[in-house]
């Protein structure tokens, strides 16, 4: 990728239901502020709140670092989680391991990683049980 | 329709956001599921809910979903009415029930997002 424009950070909190989706929240208006297409912006802003979400749901939250270029937005969220186990299942629709407190506030339906997937343009994910996940995705300008 | 003529056509109450009850509305989508309307969602429509958190008002912020009416007597805290202030949302809550709301809106002239939903 070309150098980056701008390069933010984030710590995510664990299991904090109210402050989740700040980070998004923060780079979906910086980029909206930097005139970037609306399209562009939606689709960071989904697959980057639902990876947020999951770091609350199932890792105790983490690092999420964002590189903002002339030709693509680039996420990567870091946890020290428990990683995934089969990473197959857990990217079907439908498949879901989030407890009933999870279900209770509209997520743990299985959609999470589908959703990221759909919404980016590349989406890669590390993960070692017990060590944790880092999960990047890009979303490309062209 | 406006926005407005929503809220009176399903007797639902202002929680905040007054100003943008005269918006033109011509969409809505109902779901308690939020991942659901982070994937399906097209446009800008109503978002119709019995869900009742944060994350809610965050939901609707990433899609560009301006107006949230909570439906069955559910209200938000004041840390999801705060946050919806910060993000100039309106936020509506009625006791009607999600079945009634929506049998409501579409008897006089609103309508789905369209699309399939299906992957």
């Amino acid at each position: 990728m070309s150098e980056a424009l701008l390069s933010l950070h984030y710590h995510v909190s664990p299991d904090d239901f109210q402050t989740a989706g700040e980070a998004s929240s923060d780079v979906k208006n910086k980029l909206k502020k930097m005139g970037f297409p609306p399209e562009i912006v939606r689709k960071v802003a989904i697959s980057m709140y639902e990876g947020e979400i999951n770091m609350v749901i199932h890792a105790y939250g983490g690092e999420i670092t964002v590189d903002i270029g002339m030709d693509e937005v680039r996420a990567v969220l870091k946890d020290k989680g428990p990683g995934i186990q089969d990473i197959g299942k857990a990217m079907e629709a439908g498949y879901s391991t989030a407890s009933e407190k999870v279900r209770s506030m509209g997520f743990g339906a299985g959609m999470g990683l589908p959703n990221m997937k759909k919404y980016s343009d590349e989406m890669k994910i590390d993960t070692e049980i017990g060590v944790g996940t880092t999960v990047t995705l890009v979303v490309r300008l062209a | 329709m406006r926005l407005k003529d929503m809220a009176e056509l399903v007797d639902a109450r202002v929680l905040c956001g007054e100003e943008l009850l005269d918006e033109e509305m011509g969409t809505a989508f109902a779901s308690d599921l939020m991942s659901d309307v982070l994937a399906q969602v097209k446009g800008h429509p109503l978002l119709i809910t019995g869900l009742c958190n944060p994350q809610v008002v965050r939901t609707a912020e990433m899609v560009d979903i301006g107006c949230i009416l909570f439906v069955r007597g559910k209200r938000p805290d004041a840390q999801t009415v705060a946050l919806a202030e910060d993000g100039m949302l309106c936020l509506l809550a009625t006791d009607r029930t999600m079945f009634e709301v929506c049998g409501i809106l579409y008897a006089h002239g609103c309508q789905g997002t369209g699309g399939e939903c299906r992957e």
